[in-house]
């Protein structure tokens, strides 16, 4: 599929740059014209993916975060979050809805229920010490330009 | 201030404001603990009437603030909510603990 725009962002794992990161994804996605809905959704699932990505991977020390945007002809979004932290142990039990591994900070174990239901399709891939890779995949449909 | 609290007679008024992540659900949180704590309020309203985005950090927040109140046997309420932040809420089943209007 031919691509429209790609862009790739690398930035510290601070918890402000969680703001930074849905701001660049709305910006990068506008050019395919959605809906409110569409843009909030999206949003979302790209603030889960960093906010572990800090909380998790890099257990709130420094480290680096990659945003990758790319947009193709037929009006999808590919999203993909990458850090280069501890690493999931078991993807199937992280993926489950309501689990966390750190219960006491409060945390809802919801993030990746969120970017299941939000995103058409995701993929997380894992290595424990290496780090986490997560790819989202959303078709716009209320494109003018289809 | 991302969190404006009224007091009233057994009954405290929590307006949210900007948008609820990760980064900021640490002030948030402890603010709203603050007047939790010293009044001890039967009923505890969140408004979200100002929020403008929340992840799953927000929900962290409702479902921390639902156990302490329901704890010593108050109510939360959840006000104002957004298409967005219903969405979320609604994933999480908070529309069950909590009440959602
Ligand atoms: N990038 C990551 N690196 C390491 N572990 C991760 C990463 N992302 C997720 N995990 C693991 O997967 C679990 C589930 O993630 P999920 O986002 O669903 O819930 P949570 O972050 O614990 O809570 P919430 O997102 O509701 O605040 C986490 O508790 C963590 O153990
Ligand atoms: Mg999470």
């Amino acid at each position: 599929m031919n691509v429209k725009n790609e862009v790739k962002i690398i930035f510290p794992s601070n918890s402000c740059n969680e703001a930074f990161a849905r701001v660049a994804v709305t910006s990068v996605i506008s050019a395919l014209d959605p809906t409110v809905s569409e843009i909030a959704e999206i949003k979302t699932a790209v603030s889960e993916a960093v906010t572990n990505c800090i909380v998790h991977g890099y257990r709130n020390t420094a480290g680096k975060i990659e945003l990758y945007v790319r947009l193709t002809e037929d009006n999808t979004v590919y999203i993909r979050i990458k850090d280069t932290g501890t690493g999931i142990p078991d993807i199937k039990k992280a993926m489950e809805p309501l689990y966390t591994s750190v219960p006491e900070e409060e945390r809802a174990g919801l993030g990746f229920a969120v970017m299941e239901n939000f995103m058409d399709r995701i993929k997380v891939t894992s290595k424990e010490g290496k780090g986490t890779t997560v790819k989202m995949y959303r078709k716009i449909c209320s494109g003018k330009n289809t | 201030m991302p969190v404006i609290i009224d007091t009233e007679e057994n009954r405290i008024v929590a307006r949210l404001k900007g948008e609820i992540d990760h980064h900021n659900a640490k002030e948030l949180r402890s603010d709203i603990d603050v007047a939790i704590d010293r009044n001890r309020p039967e009923i505890v309203v969140l408004d979200f009437s100002g929020v403008t985005f929340m992840d799953s950090s927000g929900i962290g927040l409702v479902m921390g603030r639902y156990k302490t109140v329901s704890a010593y046997g108050g109510q939360v309420f959840v006000e104002n909510t957004s298409a967005q932040i219903k969405k979320v809420m609604r994933l999480a089943g908070l529309d069950r603990l909590a009440e959602i209007k």
